[in-house]
């Protein structure tokens, strides 16, 4: 049984289809849903195993980025969230989906906002593909040492904490993903963050965009894989939660 | 209502990005600042808990701290900028969403900055560098101190009374002051013909009437100087042109189709776009457009508006494709120039350049399509009209090309509502900029809001894989009434315009009816489809309403209540433009002497390396978004540390298929100088070598024009293009590349004071071509050391328009180019060639160290290698940077066969050094010069 995954959208979002195909790709059954028919019957949450907010802009990233849907949910739907994850659900997100996740309160998890998603230092938009490697064995779905190879595409991907936050952070192996090469002066080279259980993961990095392999950045140098980065992290994924 | 003002800043802990963009920006307006501040000022009208309301949705509480109400002093001069009333401001919906979820319900949300500026200089002379670099007065307000209470929108009912302008009595010359005073745009046999019409019906014309078929008889609606009669004379002879378009680009593409054993294309110069036939279940379009004199006034908004135009022509093209890629080329004036040497009335092409790269990003990037190519052009006569080009590849499913509104069909408009922006954009373009443009035609400017029309994206295609529709446009110039005039023509429409919504109160019938708020799509839908439409767009938050139907009687009526707006007979409106015979004359130049012998090869090649038309474009290219969708084959910056530039793009648009999309461009003004009809197929050349470099199939290259041009009221600069659609004509007709779709934006000048500044004539040619499996393709990163450098293609002493100085002869397409193109793709799917370029601006001495710099390795070759078409005598110094077309540098590794002239000239080195014999360039020294551009911004 392919387990039901949910990649949520909203105005301004513009990677679901990408993450639609990944998830299936990597053996689940993925839908897409506007927020809004979630934000009307918050219950049809219920019926998924897998929840994404996929990257993109939403609403614009008016105001800052994430800020507008993260108000949403936080107002509306935060105790169905918090209910999915205790029921064994993954939520991912991704670039503006973790940017939400962040402003949320859902990542690092104390419910409050510990940490944010600003200006890069370059000050400006950055697409470039880096190398991220995994300090962590915490996220329920990637194991310590693991390297992965990804696309960024933000203008708000440096991640900004107090010192104690961070270092809690780290004593708790709650830093999932770090830069090998800082691209846009994120403290401590934080790349992702999980919540205390493991089940909530954000990441700047576009896994959806290394799902076949000539969509490496030096496929015509170094040949084409076997299996690309980004199917490889959505197959553990879904492995997760089968 | 009451008003809360809110106002944040990043805490002094921490630094404030924003200040540190905005201390450089001033740097470039002639002001140096010590710290720049920025804080973000929100007044909200209607907000019950606005310390709640700041808490909850504005400020960021890890670096962030904001006051309600109250002062936040920072140091130094305060300026602040905000926006006109009733300027589209994106922010206003996000900021009351929010609100909403919050369960606060405000009615105005207004936006601003306060820049707290240290520099040692006055407060006036503060706020004129803000004015100048960080705030544009067309649509912003700035002032010294705080930003205040916004001012009240404007109210009340709008002017019904249409006013009737009788022309009956008025000679050319008081047809002529019509057209002025209402910004018609039209000449005085139009405007004649425009009175004898109303004097047959026996009545005056209405202002509204006069408006629309001042739109629909646009240059930019009816390209009536390229679909017109042209007195043409050529070098003393006489010829007559009865419609240049279709004797040329139109009739190449006929004739390419007659002689098709298997027609790809599907519907040619008809829609918004072209459409071809990609796979077994899709087809692809594509449309590039200029947007240059908006860009020329506020760069941000002008090229933002740009891309989101021809966005929705592909969303608009047959039933509505899917945009699956964006390429945007520029051309700009020289960024280095001093201010004090700019024309009165021009912005500082460097703060054109980081606008239009800024509203092209944040468009493109908003909308999720990416950006994949381009190019920049830099010429000193772009200075006061810079030029934006903006393009879209779309795809949509088979079957669904053709559209067509039926009597009964309800009109549906759907997305942004209609405001008082981008009044006269249509008869706007079609004029000339002067000194005072942005005063006069302000009004011109249109604002985009990206995430509107991302919505409306979602939407159209949910309701097109329904069915609820047949036919769709979009509102581009000339708003509704350009829009509905052309959905209906077949069929006559009736328009009620009060029905449309509007962003503020007090806009007359005429503004409703050619406003072009932007952001708006036109549908055709059946009366039992309406309900079900019209909730698809509900449940995405898009405004969609019926504003009228299709009639089948032939007429336009547009309504405003019960007061007629416009009530004209479709065929008066579409067919009545007379036609002016134009004047065109080109006189042939006799061939420039060859460049003045160059000593220092070494010193000439980093130059060339270091000018803007050569040099890396990276700090553009990263700004844009080139991987969402997840269908980047070949990015448009390849090697191993993905700085080197690529020839062409390569995109696979459908999920979990090999086929691939490739898009390329050709353009290089220079040519324009010495032979526009060289020049274009010249361009044609470039954008077909472009994409056969990466492994496009040349069999099937689609192509599209796009001329800018000077004003063709001179009969040299008509000449000029009468010239450049007969290249385009000859060399499609050589390469068996149809033209697709096109655009031309004549009108090109900047007038001052001391005479007119005209652009280059320029033409860009676009490719879309095609590819069985993209794990074929190839990028121009050397790949190995020890592997054979082959140069495809014989050398002429062809250096007009080159890098060696001035003088030389136009380079020149030949008959053989076909038969290399095809020996080149044939070579690529062996297998055997691993690294590909083209040779272009610079010749072999450009390419070949481009490859290098692009895979980090050093290449050996020797010039005596090279085979020339033709003696060079004395003249060593000339076949390396030759600009002969129709070459290609080949690395490979193993036999190729190639059937047509190619000679090994080298090989690839571990040694960081290009090497060309006589003379060499470390690595290092290429790099430097080539990526500059990371110190210049």
């Amino acid at each position: 049984m392919k387990p039901l995954s949910l990649v949520l959208r909203a105005a301004g979002t513009n990677c679901d289809r990408e993450t639609v195909f990944a998830l299936e790709q990597a053996g689940a059954t993925a839908e897409s849903r506007h927020v809004n028919e979630l934000l009307a019957e918050p219950g049809l949450l219920d019926s998924y195993r897998i929840l994404v907010i996929p990257g993109g802009f939403s609403y614009g990233d008016d105001i800052a980025a994430g800020r507008v849907l993260a108000t949403e949910l936080r107002a509306r739907l935060l105790p169905g969230l918090r209910r999915f994850v205790a029921d064994g659900g993954l939520v991912l997100g991704i670039c503006n989906g973790f940017q939400v996740l962040v402003k949320t309160g859902l990542l690092p998890g104390s419910g409050e906002q510990e940490l944010t998603l600003t200006d890069n230092s370059s000050h400006r938009y950055q697409d470039e593909w880096v190398e991220v490697e995994v300090p962590t064995d915490r996220c329920a779905w990637l194991s310590r040492g693991e390297r992965y190879l990804f696309p960024i595409a933000h203008a708000e991907g440096r991640l900004v904490g107090s010192a104690s936050v961070l270092d809690r952070l780290e004593e708790q192996g709650q830093i999932s993903f770090r830069y090998a090469e800082n691209p846009n002066g994120s403290e401590r080279s934080v790349a992702g963050v999980c919540d205390e259980t493991g089940r909530i993961l954000g990441l700047m990095p576009h896994p959806e965009r290394h799902l076949e392999p000539w969509h490496h950045p030096r496929w015509t140098r170094e040949g084409l894989a076997d299996e690309p980065d980004g199917l490889r992290f959505f197959r553990q994924m879904v492995a997760a939660v089968s | 209502m009451s008003w809360s003002r809110i106002e944040i800043r990043v805490r002094p802990e921490h630094a404030d990005p924003a200040g540190v963009a905005a201390r450089a920006d001033l740097d470039l307006a002639g002001l140096s600042a010590g710290a720049v501040r920025v804080h973000r000022v929100y007044w909200l009208q209607g907000l019950t808990d606005a310390p709640g309301f700041a808490r909850e949705v504005l400020i960021d509480p890890v670096l962030e701290a904001g006051a309600v109400d109250g002062p936040l002093p920072g140091s130094g001069v305060a300026v602040s900028v905000w926006k006109r009333p009733g300027v589209m401001d994106p922010i206003e919906a996000s900021i009351l969403r929010a609100a909403r979820a919050l369960g606060e319900n405000p009615s105005r949300a207004v936006t601003g900055h306060t820049y707290w500026i240290e520099a040692d200089a006055g407060a006036d002379d503060i706020e004129a560098a803000v004015g100048r670099s960080l705030a544009n007065e067309v649509i912003e307000e700035i002032g010294l101190g705080e930003v205040p209470v916004p001012r009240e929108l404007p109210k009340g009912a709008p002017n019904v009374t249409m006013p009737l302008i009788d022309l009956s009595e008025l000679d050319d010359n008081g047809l002529l002051s019509i057209s002025r005073q209402y910004v018609l745009a039209l000449d005085e046999k139009e405007m004649r013909t425009v009175r004898d019409h109303f004097a047959a019906l026996g009545r005056a014309p209405r202002l509204g009437e006069l408006e629309t078929i001042a739109q629909t008889w646009s240059e930019h609606c009816k390209h009536k100087t390229l679909g017109g009669p042209i007195d043409y004379v050529e070098d003393g002879a006489r010829q007559r042109i009865d419609n240049l378009l279709k004797e040329t680009v139109f009739g190449v593409t006929h004739k390419l189709r007659e002689g098709f054993q298997d027609d790809w294309c599907v519907s040619v110069f008809k829609d918004n776009a072209g459409i071809i036939r990609f796979d077994d279940k899709h087809d692809a379009c594509f449309k590039v457009e200029t947007h240059n004199h908006p860009s020329a006034i506020e760069p941000y908004g002008g090229a933002g508006t740009g891309t989101g135009g021809v966005i929705r022509d592909i969303l608009g093209t047959g039933l509505g494709a899917r945009p699956v890629a964006n390429t945007d080329v520029f051309c700009f004036g020289d960024i280095a120039v001093r201010s004090s040497r700019l024309p009165k009335g021009v912005l500082h092409p460097l703060r054109v350049m980081k606008g239009v790269v800024a509203g092209v990003r944040d468009y493109g990037n908003r909308m999720g399509i990416p950006t994949v190519n381009g190019a920049v052009c830099f010429d000193h006569r772009y200075v006061g009209n810079p030029l934006v080009y903006c393009g879209t590849v779309g795809i949509l499913p088979r079957g669904m090309s053709e559209k067509e509104a039926r009597p009964g069909d309800a009109i549906v408009a759907a997305g942004g509502r209609t405001g008082r922006d981008g009044i006269h954009g249509a008869t706007f373009s079609s004029e000339p900029l002067h000194d005072e443009s942005d005063t006069v035609s302000g009004g011109a400017v249109q604002i985009g809001n990206a995430i509107e029309e991302k919505r409306v994206l979602d939407a159209l295609l949910r309701a097109r894989d329904r069915g609820l529709y047949r036919a769709v446009t979009d509102c581009g110039a000339g708003g509704f009434s350009s829009a509905v005039g052309e959905m209906g023509e077949e069929v006559g429409a009736e328009v009620w315009l009060e029905r449309a919504p509007l962003k503020y109160d007090g806009l007359s019938p005429v503004e409703i009816w050619i406003s072009e708020a932007q952001e708006r799509m036109v549908f055709a839908v059946p009366p039992e489809h309406v309900d079900e439409m019209l909730a698809v767009f509900d449940a995405e938050d898009v405004e969609a309403t019926v504003i009228g139907r299709f009639t089948g009687d032939g007429r336009l009526l547009v309504k405003h209540r019960d007061e007629v707006i416009v009530d004209l007979t479709m065929e008066f409106l579409h067919d009545g433009l007379p036609q002016t015979p134009r004047r065109a004359t080109w006189t042939t130049a006799t061939p420039a002497a060859d460049p003045a012998p160059v000593a220092d090869l070494r010193g000439a090649l980093l130059a060339t390396l270091r000018d803007g038309n050569v040099c890396s474009k990276e700090w553009i290219v990263r700004q844009y978004d080139h991987e969402v969708q997840a269908g980047s084959a070949i990015k448009p910056l390849v090697g191993p540390d993905g700085r080197g530039p690529g020839d062409a793009a390569v995109v696979t648009p459908v999920l979990g298929s090999r086929r691939g999309l490739v898009i390329a461009n050709g353009i290089n003004p220079r040519h324009g100088d010495l032979d526009p009809y060289r020049m274009a197929m010249l361009a044609i050349d470039e954008a077909i070598r472009n994409a056969v470099a990466v492994g496009a199939d040349p069999d099937r290259i689609a192509l599209l024009d796009n001329f800018s041009w000077g004003d063709c009221n001179n009969p040299e600069t008509l000449g000029a293009l009468v010239r450049a659609c007969r290249g385009c004509h000859d060399a499609a007709l050589l390469f068996g590349a149809p033209f697709i779709s096109g655009k031309d934006s004549l009108n090109n000048e900047f007038r001052t004071a001391d005479g007119s500044i005209r652009i280059p004539h320029t033409l860009l040619v676009s490719a879309l071509g095609q590819v069985d499996d993209v794990t074929t393709c190839v990028t121009s990163d050397l790949k190995r050391a020890g592997n054979k450098l082959v140069l495809v293609g014989l050398t002429y002493n062809e250096l007009g328009g080159g890098y060696l100085g001035e003088g030389g002869r136009c380079p020149e397409v030949r008959e053989t180019a076909p038969a290399t193109m095809r020996a080149v793709a044939d070579a690529i799917r062996s297998g055997h060639v691993r690294a590909c370029h083209d040779l272009s601006e610079g010749g072999l001495a450009v390419a070949a160290t481009e490859m290098a710099l692009a895979g980090g390795l050093g290449v050996r070759l020797q010039r005596t290698a090279m085979l020339l078409g033709e003696s060079f005598g004395e003249r060593t110094d000339l076949p390396l940077f030759s600009e002969t077309p129709t070459r290609f540098l080949l690395e490979t590794d193993g036999d190729v066969a190639l059937d047509v002239p190619h000679a090994v000239i080298g090989e690839v080195v571990a040694e960081p050094v290009v090497d060309f014999g006589s003379f060499e360039v470390t690595l290092a020294d290429a790099r430097e010069a080539f990526f500059h551009w990371e110190n210049l911004l």
